[in-house]
């Protein structure tokens, strides 16, 4: 399974103009009352927590302070091909960057090796602007020759602030293997067959469906199956008005919690198959499997509940389940 | 300020877990049943619970509610939840007790973490700013601290190495060890390098694991446990989150001053090196036995091992081992965030 979620962030006056300088091609530090250029700078003085009086340019290069080597790239790292990993201290600085320097091999890296900044070719105001660092003392050539640095480090910053940079995107994406507890496998091998596989608690007796393994009331494991009908009851049900990415049904349409006949506890799924606006509490509802061929081990094979064609349940029968 | 003991501790095997969710239901259920059998409590018995997990290692929102389930919550409990490993959640429950809102508290910590690409997971707990964006994995940025040390004389590889295979040699005894056994030093250094100048036996397995700790009130402590371990100094640092304005070598002194030694230490390192900066800014002599139940290189269960580390130095003291301990816990990279707790019999 795979999340990924654009962070977007806004940067704040310190990291703004930080930003807004690496996309110029230059790098800023803070001068802290510790007697320090941090660079990158700290928004809040580490200590007088005071924001910082003002921003001086340091580097663009830099002396590796320690470094470690990353034989086999990971996802969103700064170089695909083997890379070191560096704390640099940027000529001006009294703090450290964290950077990757694309030395080659790890017999070319060491403690004390002067670095310098690769550009990267389209800068949008990020720390990624600094493609990596690479070996060497003289600044890199500028992939844009006017906007090459003419650098005075130590020096306060005046930049171009006519379209400063205030926000910063941070694209992240993990990916994750979920497993099945042996409860879900049970239920989900039962939509498999076209059947629903339930669990009771051996101490409350209660029935749970989809079975979730343990008893939420007792904490007991609830380790005996039990098969139920596909109709039940609706206890609760809201009418869908709204789209959003990626939904599969087009509004308006029902989501609900249906009570299956047996069950102790209501699960949600779609109501289709007649007007939304007849959907009500107390409604019969019977599932629709998708076709035979189609049945597997996901959620996804009963497409839905549909009217049972019966009369509504009587009140007391769903009364606790609401 | 109410005095709180430990009086009871489990943990769960250390391993990758095919069988377990990211909910941490199925690690938990046995473990509580365990704790419970040795204490001769019942759940209606516990005042206040606290858990520490993380989602973004479960890969869902709200994932602690689902180890809910583990308690059986009818009817209904006062809970709380850390976004930390257990050992955060032990400090709010002895808080809770200390200042009289509980009697007896239970702190849980639970972490799948082969369920994600871990060292990854772990580059979002760096600035988001300034770093995360690199993706700078945990072992890569634990490599750069261990670096420096090895450059400013504090160790060898060598060092590490031996760190490693004492480890594992201690782990024989522990049946929670995800990694156990013999090695000799000169076969680890033969090994490649992970991120130089790290190997893989310089860096904690990826394992999945719960632990449980039980903290009850002076009064009720001795009623629950021959050898209550008192708690008598409990202490959290934060350094700085800036790795580069951070010297990644001093650590503040982070135990009680001026009390007298413990027996034994317990310490979250996931990394070697980080063993011996630890034993430095603890103070510890030679005549402390450090991580007799192998540590945290022989399990590390996100979210757990912290706490596992605090329950195993109170079993010292509960079985009669130690007349006092030391249990640490480890939070955020190359150790930022440190929490002591310190026990002693009474």
């Amino acid at each position: 399974m795979e999340i990924a979620f654009d962070y977007t962030r806004s940067l704040g006056p310190v990291l703004g103009r930080f930003m807004t300088a690496l996309r110029d091609q230059r790098i800023l530090g803070a001068r802290g009352t510790d007697g320090r250029v941090h660079a990158p700078p700290f928004e809040y003085d580490p200590v007088t927590a005071r924001p910082p009086q003002e921003l001086v340019e340091v580097g663009p290069a830099g002396t590796v302070l320690s470094w470690s080597w990353q034989p086999e790239p990971l996802e969103g790292q700064p170089l695909d091909h083997p890379f070191g990993w560096a704390l640099i201290r940027l000529d001006g600085a009294g703090t450290a960057l964290l950077h990757a320097v694309d030395a080659g091999s790890a017999a070319a890296m060491r403690t004390g090796m002067r670095v310098r900044p690769r550009w990267a070719a389209e800068r949008v105001g990020s720390i990624r602007d600094i493609a990596c660092f690479e070996p060497g003392d003289a600044p890199a050539a500028a992939p844009d020759a006017d906007a090459a640095a003419d650098t005075a480090a130590g020096q306060p910053s005046a930049e171009d602030d006519s379209d400063p940079v205030t926000m910063t995107i941070a694209p992240v994406r993990l990916r994750y293997q979920h497993t099945a507890s042996a409860a879900e496998s049970a239920y989900l091998r039962g939509l498999s067959d076209g059947r629903l596989i339930g669990q009771r608690c051996p101490a409350c007796g209660k029935v749970y469906i989809p079975s979730r393994g343990v008893c939420p009331a007792d904490g007991v494991p609830a380790d005996s199956e039990v098969e139920l009908p596909d109709t039940g009851t609706v206890t609760t049900f809201s009418i869908v008005n709204v789209g959003y990415p990626g939904q599969r049904v087009t509004p308006p349409y029902v989501a609900a919690a249906v009570l299956l006949d047996g069950a102790d506890i209501a699960f949600q799924h779609l109501i289709l198959g007649c007007d939304p606006g007849d959907v009500h509490l107390g409604m019969r509802v019977r599932a629709v499997w998708r076709p035979r061929e189609e049945w597997d081990t996901t959620a996804e094979t009963i497409s839905h509940f549909g009217p049972a064609g019966e009369p509504d349940a009587p009140y007391e029968t769903y009364a606790r389940f609401i | 300020m109410n005095a709180v003991a430990v009086v009871g501790f489990a943990q769960s095997p250390v391993r990758v877990r095919e069988d377990a969710t990211t909910g941490g239901v199925e690690m938990l259920v046995p473990i509580f049943a365990d704790v419970f059998r040795a204490t001769g409590l019942t759940k209606a018995d516990i005042g206040f619970w606290c858990s520490g997990s993380s989602d973004y290692l479960a890969g869902r929102a709200f994932s602690f509610v689902q180890a809910v389930d583990a308690i059986g919550a009818v009817p209904p409990i006062m809970e709380s939840h850390v976004e930390m490993d257990g050992a955060w959640a032990l400090y709010e429950a002895w808080v809770k007790i200390a200042c009289g809102e509980a009697e007896v508290a239970l702190a849980y910590g639970f972490g799948k973490s082969s369920g994600a690409e871990l060292r990854r997971v772990l580059a979002l707990q760096l600035d988001p700013y300034l770093v995360a964006p690199l993706w700078p994995d945990s072992v890569s940025v634990a490599a750069l601290q261990a670096r420096l040390g090895i450059e400013a004389g504090l160790w060898t590889e060598k060092d590490l190495a031996e760190v490693a295979a004492r480890s594992r040699a201690a782990a024989a005894a522990n049946p929670a060890a995800q990694v156990s056994g013999d090695v000799s030093i000169e076969d680890l250094l033969s090994r490649p390098y992970v991120a130089d100048p790290l190997r893989a036996h310089d860096c904690a397995p990826v394992g999945d694991g719960a632990a449980v700790v039980i903290l009850a009130s002076g009064q009720r402590a001795r009623e629950l446990c021959d050898r209550p371990a008192w708690i008598s100094w409990f202490g959290h640092r934060i350094e700085s989150g800036s790795l580069g304005a951070r010297d990644l070598l001093a650590l503040p002194p982070l135990g009680p001053a001026g009390e007298p030694a413990v027996d034994v230490a317990e310490l979250h390192a996931p990394f070697t090196h980080q063993e011996l900066l630890l034993r430095r800014a603890l103070g510890l002599g030679g005549t402390v036995e450090v991580n007799p139940s192998g540590g945290a290189l022989c399990g590390n269960p996100m979210f757990a091992a912290g706490l596992a580390r605090i329950g195993c130095a109170a079993e010292a003291i509960m079985s009669g081992r130690a007349s006092r301990s030391l249990g640490h816990a480890t939070s955020g990279p190359v150790l930022q965030q440190n929490l002591v707790c310190v026990m002693e019999d009474r």
